[in-house]
């Protein structure tokens, strides 16, 4: 049964022919910047902002605010996809690689879990967050990144689904063994690749 | 994203649990506290739904749409009472 | 799957917009013809989904307008930043289908016979399910007291103005305008408070009925001041709506 269309509605749109092959399969491109939360917005102060990498209970590494800025950054313009099926084109990010942050902790983890003020975690391969494919961002299209969308800073990366890219972050805990985080511990992917449609385990 | 509360999924529980729940009771099973579900405080399309206690904000219940099935997880809930013995 | 598993229950079915009025700049109520709507309790709500050509849906729930035994209508704000509600507002008129599935609510639902003194505490568009209930109220005959706190930005954003000042005798509505008030007005002015609720609210030694409705922000601060003037916590229901 399938529900009658309604007239004239429209909200997000369809890709145009030249933004075809930007957008993932079963996706709408939206204008806006949608706001998404499993809780309630954290409000860490920054003196007491750390940004941790962790290992069986250890911490190996970490950088209070002013360290954590003190580090290069760069400015990176991406597309970003969410489960709910809205992209946003052309995002415009500053933040440090990941690769940087893990770079400075001796490991040879397979995995991490990030983790969140409030929370959250969400786990992610480690080849997934380096080779310049992840950053911790704490600026957006200029400005300090906003608190509802995750600042003082969070996770980014862009080639999977949004739900990964953790916000609030505080840290990466290195593990051995890939474990489901939030989401996917409620039956979202594990991996999460937009361009697959891996949404849902079992996908 | 706004935090609601439980009368905004007053749909969705209807079709998961088959009946009007948004007067039923819950426990939470991290504080001890008891509310109706109409008065938690409800994360929609978070992408889930997430429901959490006013109390403590731990989770109570998580309700995915995986695939056309509701899949809900009742797990930070030490109780859940319609009050019609079921 | 889960919606065979109650159909007849709470079923998504298409209704009929019979007229789309204008309340205020931003409010429109939408009067609905539905083909199997099986009566409602005042203080519920329906939930609308729509469909664009492309398939993709989106869902929202609106509080009722109307008592029981009026046609069943439904009263929307536009949010700017909305996508169900410029739609409803804007581009819907008299002769579309709309899908709905209610009524909805077990919780934040009054009748004659749960009795009162009511206090009704309103915030912007949260009037709506509280015009419900005074709607119930004065079609049942019923004269249990009820105060009604309506709080809004200014006086061309009161929704259902005229009506609402028609009320003698059992119902006293009281209205604050947090961002600019007339020349002339009488009424309160700033946000409803600790004091403003002091001077309206029924005292806690009457045992009133009390429901909340508006933005999130508004409704956790009214419980707050109510819950401090004694009202105990299972007489006061609330209902929060997306915004501020």
């Amino acid at each position: 049964m399938s529900p009658p269309v309604s007239r004239g509605f429209r909200h997000f749109r369809r890709p145009t022919a030249g933004e075809q092959d930007r957008v993932p399969p079963g996706q709408y491109v939206a204008q806006g910047f949608p706001v998404l939360s499993a809780g309630p917005t954290p409000h860490t102060p920054l003196p007491e902002w750390t940004f941790s990498i962790r290992q069986a209970g250890e911490t190996l590494k970490s950088w209070t605010w002013d360290e954590f800025q003190a580090l290069p950054a760069q400015d990176v313009t991406v597309d970003i996809h969410c489960v709910t099926r809205w992209t946003k084109l052309d995002t415009m990010w500053r933040g440090v690689p990941v690769d940087t942050l893990l770079g400075q902790a001796e490991h040879d983890a397979p995995y991490v879990m990030a983790f969140s003020d409030g929370g959250y975690t969400t786990n992610l391969p480690v080849q997934d967050v380096t080779n310049s494919q992840a950053w911790v961002a704490f600026g957006y299209d200029g400005q300090p990144l906003a608190a509802e969308h995750g600042g003082p800073a969070r996770l980014l990366v862009p080639h999977l689904y949004f739900w990964k890219s953790a916000k609030w972050v505080r840290g990466l805990e290195l593990l051995d063994h890939n474990q489901p985080g939030f989401w996917e511990s409620y039956g979202y992917h594990i991996y999460g690749d937009p361009w697959r449609q891996q949404r849902y385990a079992g996908d | 994203m706004v935090a609601l509360d439980g009368n905004s999924i007053g749909g969705l529980l209807i079709e998961v649990f088959g009946t009007e729940m948004t007067a039923a009771q819950t426990v939470c099973a991290t504080c001890g506290a008891a509310a109706p579900v109409a008065e938690t405080v409800v994360y929609l399309r978070a992408p889930g739904t997430v429901v959490r206690c006013r109390t403590c904000g731990s989770v109570l219940m998580v309700i995915a749409q995986i695939r056309g099935v509701h899949c809900v997880d009742l797990g930070g809930m030490a109780a859940l009472d319609t009050g019609q013995g079921g | 799957m889960a919606t065979a598993a109650v159909r007849g229950r709470l079923t998504w079915q298409t209704a009929t917009v019979t007229s789309v009025m204008r309340e205020t700049d931003a409010v429109r109520t939408i009067e609905l013809e539905v083909p199997d709507w099986p009566g409602h309790h005042a203080g519920q709500h329906l939930d609308v989904r729509l469909t664009a050509e492309d398939g993709y849906t989106a869902e929202r729930s609106y509080s009722i307008a109307t008592a029981d035994d009026e046609p069943v209508a439904i009263t929307v704000e536009r949010l700017d930043d909305g996508e169900v509600s410029p739609y409803l507002t804007e581009e819907l008129h008299a002769g579309d289908q709309l899908e709905l599935r209610g009524p909805i609510g077990g919780w934040f639902v009054w009748d004659t016979s749960d009795g009162g003194p009511l206090l009704l505490v309103a915030g912007g568009s949260g009037v709506v399910p509280l015009r419900a209930i005074l709607r119930h109220r004065q079609r049942a005959g019923s004269d249990v007291p009820a105060r009604l706190l309506y709080s809004s930005r200014t006086l061309a954003e009161v929704i259902y103005h005229s009506e609402l000042d028609q009320y003698r005798g059992g119902v006293a509505v009281s209205y604050t305008l947090t961002r600019s008030q007339p020349p002339g007005w009488t009424g309160y002015s700033g946000r409803v408070d600790a004091a403003l609720l002091a001077k309206i609210a029924w005292p806690a030694s009457e045992h009133p009925l009390v429901f909340v409705c508006g933005p999130t922000s508004f409704v956790e601060a009214v419980a707050g001041n109510l819950v401090a003037l004694g009202y105990p916590a299972g007489r006061v229901k609330t209902e929060r709506f997306g915004g501020a």
